[in-house]
């Protein structure tokens, strides 16, 4: 049994190494995708370019003006003194955010009285508007407390009586960096795009080919041919899934306190439901185009029912159900709480048991339609 | 020759296939002996592929018995595999691998040791006349030797059986000779082939034939004693407009068929006094022709003949 699926894995080998840029093939796409995720795909905004207008000119003034490029957030483009060059610059796109801190703005702080302190923003982008006023307050809160602190010690005035004027606004997304919240996502998300295309394609492609039926005449088995022609998937996949962990960790600064064995079991599971689906592609096949027309179908809506982007608990309950027979939805729970929360078997459990439920059922259900699809 | 005593090699006993309501091989038996050329001939759709497909164990039989060198194909296909050798109409070939890497592949897959496949392999390329291509991609060779790469593969694990699926379809004249050199020395050393072909030349090649038609073989002979059993005599009537010629005669009394051969017209009678009587027809309707004489029937004639596919 193992001579021969070596002997398939052998040729599996040879063929890929008289292709040179399968291993490209293999790679790029995935790390492309994991800095498009990384960088694009994301809720945070940084370097929003702004125009400070100071009518004040104070120590207070400046020092909360400082804490603006301080954070990264803002960077600040442009210093002006009247209303109007701060508002040209706003409409030439020069900045996209406006901070203007109104004469005796020191003053009234001293005197406990509320500060002035108006935010123009570009409101052209309005999820940007949005989170840069977010911020804004955010910014705002620190300083007081600063500000507050640093009378008390030297004044003695009670702190917490230092308040600056600003509108509240909502505040979502807090201090969470939202690629902690993505590029786990994204590697079960890729995993799952690679190795269902590339099991059904290249069984399919036997198929096409006439190899398939060439080699159901010689003593291989069938179990064994899908032996021989997917360990390699499951190879690539747990590549893949350690290739994004180590870029996402290193690159992206994405903390993974959990443990790698529970990623790597987690993984196998994922990746053996995985083979699963692309081999049920294959049989339902007949050529690499019907194939892809089908995993084309079939990988957005796993995608959109993951909880990857859109929370499940959201959706109407119908598609809620839809999400339990989706093994990227386990496996987005499982990732999420191995990289972030560190959690284990105890707590993850169940998500364990559904994926082992779903890549046994899958893989069975395959083989036998493997079987069937052969006459 | 053919009938002579031996062993049955290939044996099949009223095997049936549909898909959904087609019966594609609608209660097949028939019996190769061992060393036999056995060839399957019939048009398009006839099930031959189906057939091959059952012996092979790719496929398995609604009905029927197979019995392959002593071994029951259903109930054991795996021992079957080992003594026979299947080449699909297409054979499948890894088209980025070399010459020599495919070779190695199905040597390997089916556990062929290192030394009698290397041995075996120089062998088989040498008779194919493929040795200088060894290193080439299977992928850039031409169709005939893509199909005697196939049927190097085919061979390298020495079976007993050879199933062939149309070998020879799209190969230039001069493979199709080393194709059937190799054949013929394969048979010397004992090996049963069983083939189907669209090709009479290749038919009348085979030491017994079968002819199928709609998933049923009707006639199973010799060559030589299906020409003789076809019913009625065939005369060739050729003709600047052939088809001129068929109309006018296919409904003369005593002709039993008539079969468009491009520059002329086979027809069948039922007997070679009629000759005088066509010439008189054709004078009758002042319809050109050059010259009837009566011919040798060729497989096709038979295979109209006896099917009754064409028949008027
Ligand atoms: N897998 C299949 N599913 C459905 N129908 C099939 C299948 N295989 C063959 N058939 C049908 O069975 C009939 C016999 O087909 P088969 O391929 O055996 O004919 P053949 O004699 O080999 O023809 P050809 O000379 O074209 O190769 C055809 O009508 C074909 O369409
Ligand atoms: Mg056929």
């Amino acid at each position: 049994m193992f001579e021969r699926i070596r002997v398939m894995l052998m040729k599996e080998f040879l063929e890929l190494k008289r292709d040179p840029w399968a291993i490209f093939r293999l790679v790029a796409p995935l790390v492309i995708q994991l800095f498009i995720y990384g960088y694009a795909a994301t809720f945070t905004v940084n370097h929003v370019s702004t125009v400070v207008l100071d009518l004040d000119r104070s120590q207070a003034s400046r020092d909360l003006i400082s804490h603006f490029p301080a954070t990264g957030r803002f960077e600040i483009v442009d210093n002006v003194t009247s209303q109007q060059s701060l508002n040209r610059d706003i409409d030439t796109g020069t900045a996209v955010a406006g901070i203007i801190i109104h004469a005796e703005f020191a003053k009234k702080l001293l005197n406990g009285q509320s500060a002035p302190l108006e935010v123009v923003v570009d409101g052209t982008n309005s999820n940007t508007a949005l989170i840069a006023l977010g911020y804004v307050s955010q910014i705002v809160t620190i300083f007081q407390a600063d500000y507050a602190n640093a009378l008390g010690v030297s004044s003695g005035a009670a702190p917490g009586a230092v308040s600056v004027s600003l509108q509240e606004r909502p505040w979502f997304n807090a201090g969470l960096e939202d690629r902690w919240f993505f590029i786990p996502g994204v590697i079960g998300t890729l995993a799952l795009m690679q190795v269902v295309s590339l099991t059904a394609f290249a069984v399919v492609r036997e198929r096409e080919m006439g190899t398939l039926e060439q080699i159901m005449v010689s003593p291989i088995s069938r179990v064994e041919f899908i032996l021989g022609k997917t360990v390699p998937f499951f190879i690539i996949g747990l590549a893949d899934v350690a290739l994004v962990t180590v870029l996402g960790a290193a690159w992206f600064h994405v903390p993974f306190v959990g443990s790698p064995f529970v990623l790597l079991f987690g993984s196998s599971l994922f990746l053996l439901a995985a083979i699963g689906l692309g081999l049920l592609l294959s049989t339902a096949s007949r050529t690499q185009q019907q194939a892809f027309a089908l995993n084309f179908f079939l990988v957005n809506p796993l995608f959109i029912l993951s909880g990857f982007a859109f929370p499940i608990s959201a959706m109407p309950a119908a598609l809620q159900w839809f999400t339990f027979i989706n093994p990227l939805r386990y496996f987005i729970v499982i990732l999420r709480a191995v990289f972030l929360k560190g959690v284990g078997f105890a707590v993850l459990w169940p998500d364990f048991l559904g994926l082992a439920l779903l890549a046994g059922v899958m893989l069975g259900v395959s083989v036998l339609r493997f079987q069937k699809s052969l006459d | 020759m053919s009938g002579a005593g031996g062993q049955v090699a290939v044996a099949a006993r009223e095997v049936r296939r549909h898909f959904g309501a087609l019966a594609a091989v609608d209660g097949i038996s028939l019996s190769v002996k061992q060393g036999e050329i056995f060839g399957l001939v019939g048009p398009d759709g006839a099930g031959k592929t189906t057939l091959m497909r059952m012996l092979a164990g790719v496929l398995r039989p609604d009905e029927g018995e197979i019995v392959l060198d002593g071994v029951d194909v259903l109930a054991d296909p795996e021992a079957a595999k080992a003594r026979l050798s299947y080449m699909p109409q297409r054979f499948g070939l890894y088209e980025d691998l070399s010459v020599d890497e495919n070779i190695f592949f199905y040597a390997e897959l089916f556990g062929v040791e290192r030394k009698a496949r290397k041995t075996r392999a120089a062998e088989l390329l040498d008779a194919a006349g493929m040795t200088p291509f060894r290193r080439r991609l299977a992928g850039q060779l031409s169709g005939g030797m893509k199909q005697k790469l196939g049927l190097v593969c085919a061979l390298i694990h020495t079976p007993t059986v050879l199933l062939l699926d149309e070998p020879t379809t799209g190969v230039d004249p001069v493979s199709r000779r080393e194709f059937w050199g190799i054949l013929y020395s394969l048979r010397e050393s004992g090996v049963t082939i069983l083939l189907s072909t669209a090709y009479m030349d290749e038919a009348e090649r085979c030491s017994r034939l079968a002819l199928m038609h709609e998933g049923r073989v009707h006639d199973c002979d010799t060559p030589a004693r299906l020409k003789q059993a076809m019913p009625g005599v065939l005369f060739a009537v050729t003709a600047p407009d052939p088809r001129a010629v068929r109309a006018a005669l296919q409904d003369a009394p005593g002709v039993l068929g008539a079969l468009l051969m491009g520059d002329r017209v086979n027809l069948r009678a039922d007997s070679a006094a009629r000759a005088p009587e066509l010439a008189a027809r054709l004078h009758e309707r002042g319809v050109a022709y050059g010259d009837i004489a009566q011919v040798e029937p060729g497989i096709e004639d038979v295979f109209v003949a006896l099917t009754g596919a064409g028949a008027a």
